[in-house]
């Protein structure tokens, strides 16, 4: 009876899961006249492919600059939140305390609160309408999310081992390379789904700091679903490319984002 | 004398080929009114083969990331060659007060343009004795459409005044349908109200509220949120949720009779809906506002320090000309802001359109930023969202004229 | 030695980016607030404006003045959305987390299902959270395909408020809650035996009890009554955004509960405990870090929503305003980029109010240990 009512519940949550996606796949497949608000929920026929090709054909300039993005930001900031977590956990000096919480603290201010001064700075050292400046900023707002993970996940690391390397003579970075670096990668994982998310799926940052040519996708997407008379079918379509890299990542490394949660990344 | 003509062909074909540079044009076109963007690129490379010409194209937010955009660009010291804005104070009041734009007086009168469009809009679009921008297109705020057919069938005419109109409505809820009126989000009742202004205010009341002569807790302007809420009561209760599209839809689908839109909805029936104007679906001017065109326009400036200066003056060349307007016009679903633009190209709804242009008197629009400055656009959702939450007229009015004081409209003045 | 150098510098350039890019922006912020950008269209665009140094004008208009009842009404908004998001968030991730642990079947296709609304972008689950949620169509349509009536709630077209309060009101509510916090502080150092602690705890709530009840009452923020409450149109928003990121809970729960060391718990059923007694002694307090940890994440995603609701309902549609919203509309459509840039501030303070206590408990611990 238990086993009946938990894989009840499973099911039931699992369709409150996928009911949006669910519309998301019937009105791209629509045609711009069928999109009504009757017929939210009926099956069209025929299907209407024409919205992915179209989406596509919109997406695919744009599309190398997001991977290329979000490929390069992501590997940066993991670069950089392990070097700081080791550092913050392994290295602490006096006032390091003070310095991670101020780091942290930077983390919940508003984006739209430092668009004009962002421009200006990145203009003025002549990163704007880069694609590495978009980068660049990625990466450094980044910095206190992955370093709050690193940090917690390498606190668990018991500190005998960095000892006993120590004592066998290794520095600062020998440890790094032959203690830590090895016993990282679920903490990696963790870092490069969520910065991937978060980069690939950004908007503001990315259609003020870059010219056409440097545009990800997230501004095609929103290109879309513009004009006064939205033809919704299209950015629909355009939502579900957009989400297939992401997806992806989530399913090939969906195994390996629980073992690095699993392995202390998450404790206060 | 051929020679001559020939002489002078060769210079001009010569220079249009030495024209070489970037143009930038910035936009928050997108969607249904990407084509005719770039058809009247087309055009423009075609004159000037060249200039590599960069369509910077913002959407979203109704032209929000537009504007941020541009903003932080302006701030920042790195102007587009030219971008869209709306003509009127939308500029005036954001980017010439602060000196950003050139003044484009010497073009139109090169151009010929102080005949080639209206008065009214002239005077809308100048100011200090400058002219600013120039409008590429018209649209029509004081519109209502409505379906024959289906009027035929509850046995009622399209109302002329807003009594009348009230009246129809009393009759429509009683043969069971339930909101006469389809409405929108938050714009679109703004939209709504500002036709109902223009009714119970007429057209130099309505001017006066923007030159600070009439003040918006003065009785009379009272009186139009009064109305306003009356209106209001023949209207769908989850406005809220609606886009302006599945406001129209409900018209189409006989769930409502009328609907007070921009003229942007005659290109959404004919062009998404693949309805015939005149015969599927019919327009009149909104309730008591007969004989005045409500205008709103998008125009293209020049802001002070362009890069491409020679450039984007040939791109507003030909953004004001004839042939310019005749190809972006058909396209977008608006029409021309020349005078002399040729109705075969256009539809049933162009074509009348156009007659009303040539003679009504112009007004401009609020809520599409020709009579107000964004300092007061901008708020002026509140004001909407009080007299939504609180149906208080007095308190609406009070909150409009706060705002305009805080901001000092009419302050700016001619 | 020279490795504890090494180790600073590899921190360094972090710091100093950190430190530009956040804290020198943010100070900027600080610095704009407290100008008057904006109020004169003259100046608000120009290539070189000249700021005004105005104090806190800016502040003061955003909390009394009349034209800035959208961002009082934004800011309990923002406390009601944040609340219930976490809680929901944070209770519906559990039960999943706790289901899926128990399921032998499937365990990857539910984490897969539950953890895919992450990978969307807020835009695209607001847009269509927005179409579910219509009241003529959506979810309250579902019921009739299985013969039932249709539902009527309006979702995000209701204007209802539910715990209205007045917002002259404010400082009485605040003293009171303050003062209940103080009596539990002091409750909590009768309990250690820190006598001198509990003595000033007890008399500061006493002090607020006071002025509350007296002086807390007649002062008057504004000059007439302003009502606000809890909007039910967020209950909409609420709900799109406990979908996207319930999956992410699930896993860090998930995790967690794989963390607990089994003999622990067989431990204490061979002592006899039942289950609920297990999860209320064992579970529950091992959860706790994860739970702090999501906290934090969920916080700052909940204080900084803009894009969800901007999808859900647009610009311009006080029930679901919240601050980064009327703060955008404000700076890049209004202008006004002083009082932009002070909303910024206070969304910071709001944040500090909540954070700096936590960290300063944490250096605490640390330094006793």
């Amino acid at each position: 009876m238990g086993r009946v009512l938990l894989y009840a519940f499973l099911l039931l949550m699992a369709g409150f899961f996928l009911l949006p996606v669910y519309l998301v796949v019937l009105t791209a497949l629509k045609e711009p006249a069928k999109i009504t608000l009757e017929t939210v929920w009926q099956w069209p026929h025929p299907p209407y492919w024409e919205s992915f090709r179209t989406a596509w054909e919109a997406f695919r300039p744009k599309f190398q600059n997001s991977v290329v993005l979000a490929v390069s930001a992501t590997l940066l900031s993991a670069l950089v939140g392990s070097l700081n977590g080791y550092v913050l956990a392994k290295w602490p000096f006096r006032g390091s305390g003070l310095l991670f919480a101020l780091i942290l603290f930077g983390m919940f201010i508003p984006y739209q609160s430092i668009l004009i001064p962002l421009f200006q700075f990145m203009k003025s050292i002549g990163l704007y309408g880069n694609l590495f400046g978009l980068v660049l900023v990625h990466v450094i707002y980044g910095i206190p999310i992955v370093t709050l993970i690193f940090r917690n996940y390498y606190s668990e690391i018991p500190d005998e081992l960095v000892e006993a390397a120590r004592i066998d003579g290794a520095g600062f970075f020998g440890i790094f390379r032959h203690v830590i670096l090895p016993l990282s990668v679920p903490a990696f994982v963790v870092v490069a789904i969520w910065q991937f998310t978060q980069i690939w799926n950004e908007f503001l940052f990315a259609v003020t700091l870059t010219r056409p040519e440097s545009q990800p996708i997230t501004v095609a997407l929103a290109q879309l679903a513009g004009g006064e008379a939205v033809k919704w079918n299209l950015p629909m379509a355009g939502a579900i490319l957009a989400a297939l890299p992401t997806l992806l990542v989530y399913i090939l490394l969906g195994r390996y984002f629980l073992r690095g949660l699993l392995a202390g990344s998450v404790k206060g | 004398m051929r020679k001559w003509l020939l002489a002078i062909g060769m210079v001009l074909g010569l220079s249009a080929l030495a024209q070489t540079g970037k143009l930038e044009i910035f936009s928050w076109w997108a969607g249904d009114e990407g084509p005719a963007l770039e058809a009247l690129i087309r055009l423009y490379k075609q004159k000037y083969p060249g200039v590599e010409v960069i369509n910077a194209t913002v959407t979203g937010g109704a032209g929000v990331n537009a504007r941020a955009v541009l903003k932080t660009r302006m701030l920042g010291g790195d102007p587009p060659d030219t971008f869209q804005v709306h003509a009127g104070m939308e500029l005036i009041g954001t980017w010439v007060v602060a000196n950003r734009m050139e003044d484009l007086t010497f073009l139109f009168r090169q151009e010929g343009w102080l005949q080639a469009f209206p008065k009214g809009l002239i005077d809308l679009i100048s100011y200090k004795g400058g002219i600013w921008s120039v409008p590429v297109n018209i649209h029509r705020s004081n519109v209502m459409w409505y379906l024959p057919a289906k009027l035929k069938e509850w046995g009622v005419n399209p109302p002329r005044t807003w009594d009348e109109f009230l009246a129809t409505c009393e009759t429509l809820k009683q043969k069971g349908l339930e909101a006469p009126l389809a409405l929108g989000e938050n714009w679109t009742q703004q939209h709504l109200w500002e036709s109902v202004a223009l009714a119970v205010l007429g057209p130099d009341d309505w001017n006066n509220l923007w030159n600070g002569k009439l003040r918006f807790t003065d009785p009379k302007a009272v009186r139009v949120w009064e109305v306003f809420g009356r209106v209001l009561d023949c209207a769908n209760k989850d406005a809220a949720g609606l886009s302006w599209q599945q406001a129209v839809d409900r018209v189409v689908q006989g769930k409502a009779a009328f609907n007070i839109m921009g003229d942007w909805a005659a290109g959404y029936m004919t062009t998404t809906l693949k309805l015939k104007p005149g015969t599927d679906f019919a327009w009149a001017p909104s309730p008591g506002t007969q004989g005045v065109f409500m205008m709103l326009s998008d125009s293209f400036g020049l802001p002070t320090g362009a890069k491409n200066r020679q450039n984007a003056i040939n791109w507003l060349r030909l953004v004001g000309s004839k042939e310019g307007q005749d190809t972006f016009n058909p396209l977008k679903g608006s029409i021309a802001a020349r005078l002399d633009s040729d109705p075969r190209k256009y539809n049933a709804y162009g074509q009348s359109a156009m007659k009303d242009w040539r003679s009504n008197r112009i007004v401009g629009s609020l809520v599409h930023g020709a009579v107000a400055p964004e300092s007061f656009m901008s708020q002026f959702g509140t004001v909407m969202e009080i007299f939504l939450q609180t149906k208080n007229p007095q308190a609406a009015a009070n909150a409009a004229q706060a705002i305009a004081d805080q901001v000092g409209l009419g302050r700016l003045g001619q | 030695m020279r490795d504890r150098i090494l180790a600073f510098s590899v921190l360094l350039p972090s710091l100093l980016a950190v430190g530009v890019f956040v804290y020198g922006f943010i100070g900027q912020n600080l610095w704009v607030s407290l100008t008057d950008w904006g109020k004169d269209p003259a100046q608000a665009l120009a290539l070189r404006p000249e700021l005004r140094f105005v104090g806190l004008e800016n502040y003061r208009e955003l909390f009394t003045g009349f034209v800035d009842v959208r961002f009082r009404q934004s800011v309990v908004n923002l406390i009601f959305f944040t609340l219930f998001f976490m809680a929901g968030s944070l209770g519906l991730g559990l039960l999943l987390a706790l289901a899926v642990d128990r399921a032998p079947k499937g365990e990857g296709f539910f984490r897969t299902v539950f953890l895919f609304p992450m990978s969307l972008s807020f835009v695209v689950t607001g847009t269509i959270w927005r179409w579910m949620l219509q009241p003529q169509g959506g979810v309250n349509v579902l019921p009739t395909l299985f013969g039932l009536p249709p539902l009527s709630f309006p979702w995000l077209a209701t204007r209802e408020q539910v715990l209205v309060f007045d917002w002259n009101h404010l400082p009485f509510y605040t003293a009171l809650a303050v003062g209940l916090v103080l009596l539990y502080v002091a409750y909590a150092a009768h309990r250690e035996g820190e006598r001198r602690r509990f003595l000033w705890a007890l008399l500061s709530a006493g002090v607020l009890f006071l002025w509350a009840f007296t002086l807390g009452r007649g002062l008057k923020l504004l000059p007439y009554p302003e009502t606000h409450g809890f909007s039910l149109a967020l209950v909409g928003v609420i709900l799109a955004a406990v979908w996207q990121m319930s999956g992410y809970t699930m896993a860090l729960y998930l995790a967690g509960l794989r963390g607990i060391p089994v003999e622990v718990l067989e431990a204490a059923r061979v002592d006899g405990a039942s289950e609920w007694q297990l999860f209320r002694r064992i579970i529950f307090p091992m959860l706790a870090p994860i739970t702090l940890s999501a906290m934090i994440v969920l916080g700052h995603i909940a204080l900084k929503i803009f894009d969800l609701v901007f999808a859900m309902a647009g610009l311009d549609y006080a029930p679901t305003d919240v601050p980064a919203i009327y703060m955008y509309l404000l700076a890049f459509r209004g202008n006004q980029f002083a009082k932009g840039a002070a909303i910024g501030i206070l969304l910071l303070l709001l944040v500090a109010v909540v954070v700096v206590p936590y960290l300063a408990s944490q250096l605490r611990k640390e330094v006793r240990r």
